[in-house]
């Protein structure tokens, strides 16, 4: 049986990569995600991992090794954050688009200038469009059973693509967390070897990453968003064969005290369990609020997130973003949620809002402000087009 | 004096159609322009490499030729990512492959080479630092840079590999500038820095020494940076037929010396006892070369007769007993 025992998150997801008997580690130092790397080069030089570990020169290389090293037959493990994401950007997209499944976990962090080494989802929102399952971690728990799952996701014959796992920086990965941490014996059987069907292999020459002509790139691309969206169905199956296994459930949307709710917060990330502390507390002030969380970010869980929001009680969903979009409604996720509901006739108002950017700290009465703008938008009837900053200094 | 032994197949070369390996690993069809030196050095490198072979290939020339899908003209597994990072990808891959032997899943007694073929954009400017990377981890690579001195796929631009003088698109000779300002990256000299075991030039004028230097490249352990000249008509002005004589002429004249450095020692595979020929005859014939001054000339005869010389004292000292032995070569 699992033991729970207290443990850094960073170390529990490097725990979890090994679990996964990773074959290749290439990544490159960057904060907050060093501790990870850090702590499977230890038990690579330990010898209680057989991996090759790859000190490479850069983010780009650390992502360019893993797609070849999956595309080579081994199950490929990377980790990053922020600049190191920004850098390696024009490889992620190849990653998904040759089909390589290479798990990524990823700290999330702001983007310079200024430069800031602290959390918020910049980092994330800047890749949304480049073909990875991408999934949101709460606590360390789940930053631990979601690694170590992406391997069973990602490698699945049906799907073929990387996942990156998100957690908030610093706020997840540097805290001591109690986890249930597996042993070898107990996870038997649940993650299958890694095989890819069009592997490099000299006994079955095969050519990756041809040119593509106009006459057949369209094609191609529609290969590939099919791909994603077809993913839904494993990574539902291997969430549910986990709780089955383990007892831990996970959804694609998570809901909290929703049922009855009338505000509801729509959260990504460690804020997620802040904003339900939040709840609890105002519920004994009779305040009807609730939480619900989009856990898995890609593929969007379109129908999950319209049940969610459209139960017959929900009035007005709060969104909180965690970066900006520039010139745009600023929200990315609030676009996101309103264009999912767009066509439905009984859909509740959508009103966005962003905080904890650069690792700036949301305050109970910040959340509080959140739910309350919500009800404020209700009372007048009006749905404001752009996000509102909460916690801005004048 | 010391006496240094060359190899003796460059008269052989005529008869290269025999002594090659008959097996096209990269094979016709391909969509290069005609008389492309780059796509006959992968030809031949591909026979010195063998069918237990992939290919690791940054974009470039000779991706675009020989991938436009649902062609290719590839036999061995081959891979092509993106433009800068060939020799990160080939780490990955070689990485997968030491640890997948280590555990059993794949033949530990079977060797794969890892090859990489990368042009003198990807290599000597935007791929040097994966390069670096590459060669500092000592992983079990060949790498080969195609040097045709030019962007070619994008429309000739220069490259920090462009000759001094040379014209290119984004290097016209106008009227108050002529043509490439700098003098050529020195490649290989980049790559002896780190320490690799084995270093060489090579150009397809002289296919039998090419051939020799990929297999040697695989013989030993550790990364191998092979230089490989790669005249292209297209994007020097000269025409198709010319394109083996070309190379010849930069070997001859000194402009593309032919060597290889095997643990620190160096050795000219191929040396002109009657001293070289003067650099004009191989820049004349060139339009890329056409505005050259005789001052420009004149510095580029310099340039090419001091490394010469320099590549010779290195060979030279390389050789002697005292530093052998030190080295330990």
């Amino acid at each position: 049986m699992a033991k729970r025992r207290g443990i850094e998150v960073s170390i529990a997801i490097a725990e979890a990569a090994a679990l996964a008997e990773v074959d290749v580690v290439s990544a490159y130092p960057i904060t907050p995600q060093t501790h990870i790397v850090e702590h499977l080069a230890e038990l690579v030089a330990n010898g209680e991992l057989n991996a090759e570990f790859i000190t490479v020169e850069s983010e780009h290389t650390a992502m360019s090794a893993a797609l070849g090293a999956s595309l080579a037959g081994a199950r490929a493990f990377t980790s990053t954050s922020s600049q190191g994401l920004a850098l390696m950007n024009e490889i992620v997209y190849i990653a998904s688009s040759m089909r390589a499944p290479v798990v990524m976990a990823l700290a999330n962090r702001s983007l310079s200038a200024p430069i800031s080494i602290w959390n918020d989802h910049s980092d994330v929102m800047n890749e949304r469009d480049t073909g990875w399952i991408s999934i949101f971690a709460n606590n360390g728990q789940e930053a631990y059973d979601l690694t170590f799952m992406a391997f069973k996701i990602g490698e699945h014959p049906d799907v073929l693509l990387p996942v990156m796992i998100n957690f908030d920086g610093f706020i997840l990965t540097h805290v001591v967390e109690p986890i249930y941490m597996f042993d070898k014996e107990e996870v038997e059987g649940f993650l299958p070897p890694y095989h890819h069907p069009y592997a490099l292999d000299p006994e079955r020459p095969v050519t990756h990453g041809p040119v593509g002509l106009p006459d057949i790139y369209t094609e191609a691309k529609k290969q590939q968003e099919e791909a994603i969206r077809n993913s839904r169905k494993v990574i539902d199956a291997v969430w549910k064969e986990f709780d089955e296994r383990f007892g831990r459930r996970y959804n694609a949307v998570e809901t909290y005290k929703a049922d009855d709710a009338e505000v509801v917060l729509v959260t990504q990330g460690s804020v997620t369990e802040a904003a339900q502390v939040v709840v609890d507390e105002m519920r004994k002030q009779g305040r009807k609020w609730g939480v619900v969380e989009i856990r898995l970010w890609r593929p969007f869980p379109f129908e999950d997130l319209k049940k969610a929001l459209c139960n017959g009680s929900i009035k007005c969903a709060v969104v909180l973003d965690r970066a900006i979009s520039f010139g745009g409604p600023l929200g990315i996720v609030m676009s996101e949620v309103r264009a999912a509901l767009y066509n439905l006739s009984d859909r509740p108002m959508v009103v966005g809002v962003t905080a904890g950017l650069g690792g700036r700290d949301i305050r109970f009465d910040e959340y509080v402000r959140m739910f309350e703008l919500g009800e404020e938008c209700l009372k007048e009837e009006k749905e404001p087009d752009r996000v509102i900053i909460v916690g801005l200094r004048e | 004096m010391i006496e240094v032994k060359r190899p003796k197949e460059g008269f052989l070369s005529v008869f290269a159609y025999r002594m090659a390996p008959k097996e096209e690993l990269f094979t016709r069809g391909h969509r290069a322009c005609q008389g492309c030196a780059a796509a006959l050095g992968l030809r031949l490198a591909m026979k010195a490499a063998g069918r237990n072979t992939i290919v690791v290939n940054a974009t470039g020339c000779m991706e675009i030729v020989s991938s436009p899908y649902p062609y290719t003209s590839w036999a061995v597994p081959w891979i092509h990512v993106a433009f800068e990072n060939a020799a990160a990808v080939a780490s990955g891959i070689e990485s997968a492959i030491k640890v997948l032997k280590r555990k059993g899943r794949l033949d530990p007694s079977k060797k794969i080479n890892v090859l990489v073929f990368a042009g003198d954009g990807g290599t000597a400017d935007i791929g040097l630092q994966a390069l670096s990377g590459m060669m500092a981890r000592g992983h079990n690579v060949t790498y080969v840079c195609y040097d045709n001195e030019a962007y070619m796929n994008t429309g000739v631009q220069g490259s920090s590999a462009t000759p001094y003088g040379a014209h290119t698109t984004t290097t016209p000779a106008g009227k108050v500038k002529f043509g490439q300002g700098y003098w050529k990256k020195n490649l290989p000299e980049i790559a002896v820095a780190h320490g690799i075991p084995y270093v060489a030039t090579a150009c397809p004028s002289y296919p039998l020494d090419l051939i020799r230097k990929v297999k040697r490249s695989f013989e030993l352990e550790g990364p191998a940076y092979i230089h490989m000249f790669a005249v292209c008509p297209t994007g020097w002005g000269i025409p198709p037929a010319y394109a083996i004589k070309a190379g010849r002429l930069a070997a001859e004249t000194g402009v593309f010396p032919l060597y290889e450095v095997e643990h620190g020692r160096y050795r000219l595979t191929l040396d002109f006892e009657k001293g070289l020929k003067p650099v004009e005859e191989y820049l004349k014939f060139q339009r890329r070369f056409r505005h050259l001054t005789p001052e420009m000339i004149k510095l580029i005869q310099e340039r090419v007769s001091a490394e010469y010389t320099r590549l010779k004292i290195m060979e030279e000292t390389t050789n002697r007993p005292d530093y052998r032995s030190i080295a330990g070569i």
